[in-house]
């Protein structure tokens, strides 16, 4: 590994092959620009991070990062980036995503991730619409909001990525706006820091299907916890903040605790490296072993 | 067929929770010592308490392939016991039961009928299970083996515990012991000794050790019958072989954890059965589409749906065979037994990591959860390993970025270099969706459809050859014979049995047993079978899933089938009778009855 070779690098280094196919607009160019602007600060080198994604519109953003990527199936980003992450703990791990991906099809996998704290950083480009199919509603589309399959208006009450987050035992929870990239670089470097599971819930406005939650929405509501002293060790005023949804609504750090990680509570992991660099098989001493209890 | 002759089952009846499993293991352990073969079947339900559990052992000093087709002993733990099988026993068997609770009820002549008075003979001992191990003492002394053969396999099933557990049970066994010793006949044949001692497995832990042997350092899984012993086996042996062991949410969540670690550098495993395995079925697809190597074995049991989980069938083929949309290649394989699924783990993780592409194991309740004697000579725990073209060495430009690695380079033979992510040099994606050789989509709007061939003929290509790597099946037995039977995976063991029972009629028969059904080798499949003269198709399911993929694969048709889908395996004499049913007639189809209810 050559890693001690460390030469500083800008957020143009993690600039990708191609560009994105992301209509002019869209909220996800600036979570990609946050994204990579957080991993040059952080002094990462493009071969240290995976970035893994499921399918939707934001999750053919690993295909725009020069990193080691992952476009995997809709709604599996989640248990792909564990197993990566288990299996090379030295890599930086980051898991992208859209809402309906995360908190439909995946929501099961985000519930368990986030009770088995595994380090690994998963930002969601939450645009409260299914955007790649043409304009369905999403778990975090707003009661009453018509669209495609709702024409008469959504009659379901939408998640609350959140406060799920946090009662499911997440250790990093927040909340960014991809039109704030100063604030969502931020928010994304610590949880890139924070050992343990970190979710970053980004409004990433799709300006061709949801037309209730563009930027003049967002713009006059959103209140940032940082400027109110907001302290993110409180998990029932993070509740609170993360359910306020009108004139105010709250972006920045909600939640944060320091827990194990499910590496650190792992003994394989304890010595002995990334298990995907350790030599393959059985030592002579362990088969003899298992042979034995087997007489 | 055995040197001295010498075949011994004997069966344990009674309800979940009467403690069947440890008389069965102390049995086990007794035999393999000694150095005799033993196969063990166990009937039970999906329950926790009650219910009826039957277990057969059967031990021999030759090889035993399946659990038989009669008793010698039978030891009831409760009256239905009792009630169900004595019509089975045959003149000079034993029965032995505990007359405190369970009456004996009409039993042919010569049937040894053995009361154990367990109160008397235990000082009034309130343990339930107490019974068992009167019981296991009374079989060692008909048997005519020594106490301490029994006392020595008590102190190794109970030494966690302490000293008075083991103390407690060996006066019990001694006082079954003494008491067969002055009230029963013995069994009247010398218990040989084998010519080494033999350990003792079951089908998963054969899964499990292969996969540990292979190098899995990823296992995961759901709980799901009869798959779950992979899980167990992995999780005790976790720390001391360095494999990192999950429990997952939901059999979509292994899969794909799996395809997460294996990318990643690891070879990675799991397990499951056929519902478990359904939900995997997207993942296959999308380990083909990112040239991901991993290993999935599917435990069938009988189905559809939650079907019966506890009782056996071969109803997953063409599950497998169409697993995830799409069309790609993958590999399918069939271990015959236990010995072969230890064996063929190592051998598919070097195939897929050679070909990069998932590869899919189909075992069964049979083996999976039967116990079994190997020798442990037998067993190639280092076995040979081939990576394939793994990329673990710093590459000196910037990946995909600057077109120096290309993850889905169109090679000759379709393999392109696979580099671990954390490598310098070698970043690049990996996409379920249709992509160019640097990886980059062309689903979307770069679709491109000489790409698109490309890329489906490059997968493709890479399992040009691959028949050559793989052993083609072989004829067993006279190429004469007058009936050959076909089988695929677990069935192999019994078809030999009662091959070997016809012979003692005069008829000829020959065994032709597919282990590799993807690929398949089809043309030796082919001149074998037209040469045979009656060909019947042996499998543990209704619509005959081999035989018609055999014709579809072929064009060869089978003469006839012997079919059975009640859930229970085969025993050596079903086949026998459907062969002696099947030889001359127009009947195509045999479906054998069930005797033993359980």
């Amino acid at each position: 590994m050559t890693t001690t070779e460390r030469v500083p690098l800008t957020a143009k280094d993690f600039k990708g092959r191609i560009n994105p196919d992301w209509c002019p607009g869209c909220g996800d160019f600036g979570v990609l620009a946050a994204l990579q602007k957080a991993l040059a600060e952080l002094g990462l080198q493009p071969h240290q991070v995976l970035t893994v994604s499921g399918i939707g519109c934001s999750s053919n953003l690993p295909g725009f990062i020069h990193s080691y990527g992952m476009h995997t199936l809709h709604g599996r980003s989640l248990p792909v980036a564990t197993g990566a992450k288990l299996a090379n703990h030295e890599l930086t791990v980051i898991a992208t995503g859209g809402d309906g991906d995360g908190y439909g099809i995946g929501g099961n996998h985000l519930t368990h991730i986030a009770r088995r704290n595994v380090d690994l950083t998963y930002v969601v480009m939450n645009n409260q619409i299914y955007g790649l199919t043409t304009g369905q509603v999403s778990p975090t589309s707003r009661h009453g909001m018509k669209t495609k399959s709702t024409p008469f208006g959504n009659v379901e009450t939408p998640i609350n990525p959140i406060t799920s987050a946090i009662m499911n035992g997440a250790t990093f929870v927040a909340r960014g706006f991809s039109a704030d990239g100063k604030q969502l670089c931020e928010l994304m470097q610590a949880a890139i820091q924070h050992r343990g599971f970190s979710l970053i819930d980004v409004f990433s406005p799709c300006v061709t299907f949801n037309h209730d939650n563009g930027y003049d929405f967002f713009k006059p509501r959103l209140k940032k916890l940082e400027d109110q002293g907001h302290d993110p060790k409180d998990w029932k005023a993070a509740c609170e903040k993360a359910m306020a949804w009108g004139d105010e609504i709250w972006t920045g750090l909600f939640f944060q605790r320091q827990a194990p990680t499910l590496g650190d509570l792992e003994p394989v992991l304890a010595e002995g490296g990334p298990l995907a660099r350790r030599p393959l098989g059985l030592a002579k001493e362990a088969s003899r072993r298992i042979l034995e209890r087997m007489m | 067929m055995s040197s001295s002759g010498f075949d011994y089952a004997i069966a344990i009846g009674g309800a979940a929770g009467q403690g069947i499993a440890t008389p069965g293991n102390l049995l086990s352990r007794i035999f393999i010592r000694r150095g005799l073969h033993m196969n063990a079947y166990n009937a039970f339900q999906s329950i926790i308490r009650g219910g009826h559990i039957f277990l057969t052992i059967r031990a021999s000093d030759a090889p035993v392939h399946s659990h038989g087709d009669q008793l010698d002993l039978l030891v009831c733990l409760n009256q239905d016991t009792m009630d169900r099988h004595l019509r089975l026993m045959r003149k000079g068997t034993h029965v032995l039961f505990n007359s405190d609770a369970i009456k004996p009820g009409a039993a042919a002549d010569g049937v040894h009928l053995c009361p154990l008075p367990v109160k008397q003979l235990t000082d009034d001992n309130r343990n339930k299970l107490v019974q068992n191990t009167v019981a296991i003492g009374a079989i060692v002394r008909l048997l005519g083996l020594d106490f301490e053969d029994l006392s020595r396999v008590l102190a190794q099933q109970f030494g966690k515990k302490e000293q008075k557990v083991v103390d407690e049970n060996v006066a019990v066994a001694r006082a079954g012991f003494d008491h067969a010793g002055g009230n029963f006949a013995p069994i009247g044949r010398q218990t040989p000794m084998g010519k080494k001692p033999l350990a003792v497995w079951t089908g998963n832990d054969a899964l499990a050790m292969g996969g540990a042997a292979a190098g899995v350092k990823f296992y995961c899984a759901y709980p799901m019958s009869p798959s779950t012993g992979v899980l167990h086996w992995m999780a005790k042996n976790a720390r001391e072989t360095g494999i990192m062991v999950r429990q997952v949410e939901d059999e979509i969540g292994v899969a794909m954890m799996v395809i997460g670690a294996a990318h990643a550098g690891c070879r990675a495993m799991c397990a499951t059965s056929g519902g478990g395995f359904a939900l995997m079925t997207e993942a296959i697809g999308a380990a083909a589409m990112l040239e991901v190597p991993c290993v999935i074995i599917d435990v069938q049991r009988a189905g559809p749906s939650t079907g019966v989980p506890t009782k056996t069938e071969q109803g997953d083929l063409w599950q497998a065979l169409g697993a995830s949309q799409g069309d790609f290649p993958r590999l399918i394989v069939a271990p015959h037994d236990a010995l072969d699924a230890f064996r063929t783990i190592p051998q598919l993780f070097n195939l897929v990591d050679r070909l990069q592409c998932p590869g899919l194991v189909l075992s069964d309740l049979l083996i999976s959860e039967g116990t079994f004697s190997v020798d442990p000579d037998d067993l190639q725990m280092q076995p040979e390993i081939d990576r394939g073209k793994l990329v673990t060495t710093a590459l000196s430009g910037q990946g995909a970025l600057d077109g120096s690695y290309l993850r889905y380079q169109n090679t000759p033979d379709g393999i392109s270099p696979r580099v671990q992510p954390g490598v310098p040099g070698g970043m690049h994606v990996v996409s379920t969706d249709e992509h160019d050789e640097d990886g980059v989509l062309i689903s979307d709007e770069f679709t491109d459809p000489i790409k698109r061939r490309m890329m489906v003929e490059k997968r493709a290509r890479k399992f040009d050859g691959l028949l050559q790597r793989i052993q083609a099946p072989v004829l067993e037995g006279p190429a004469d014979a007058e009936v050959t039977l076909v089988s695929w995976g677990s069935t192999r063991g019994v078809i030999a049995e009662a091959i070997a029972q016809l012979q003692k009629d005069g008829i000829v028969a020959n065994q032709l047993a597919i282990k590799w059904l993807v690929p398949l080798h089809g043309d030796a499949i082919t001149a074998i079978l037209q040469r045979a003269n009656k060909t019947i198709v042996v499998e543990n399911n209704h619509s005959g899933q081999f035989q018609r993929y055999l014709r579809g694969e072929t064009g060869f048709t089978a003469d006839a089938s012997i079919r059975k889908y009640d859930g229970e395996p085969f025993m050596p004499h079903h086949i026998a009778d459907g062969v002696r049913k099947l030889r001359k007639g127009s009947v195509k189809i045999h479906v054998p009855d069930q005797e033993v209810m359980v």
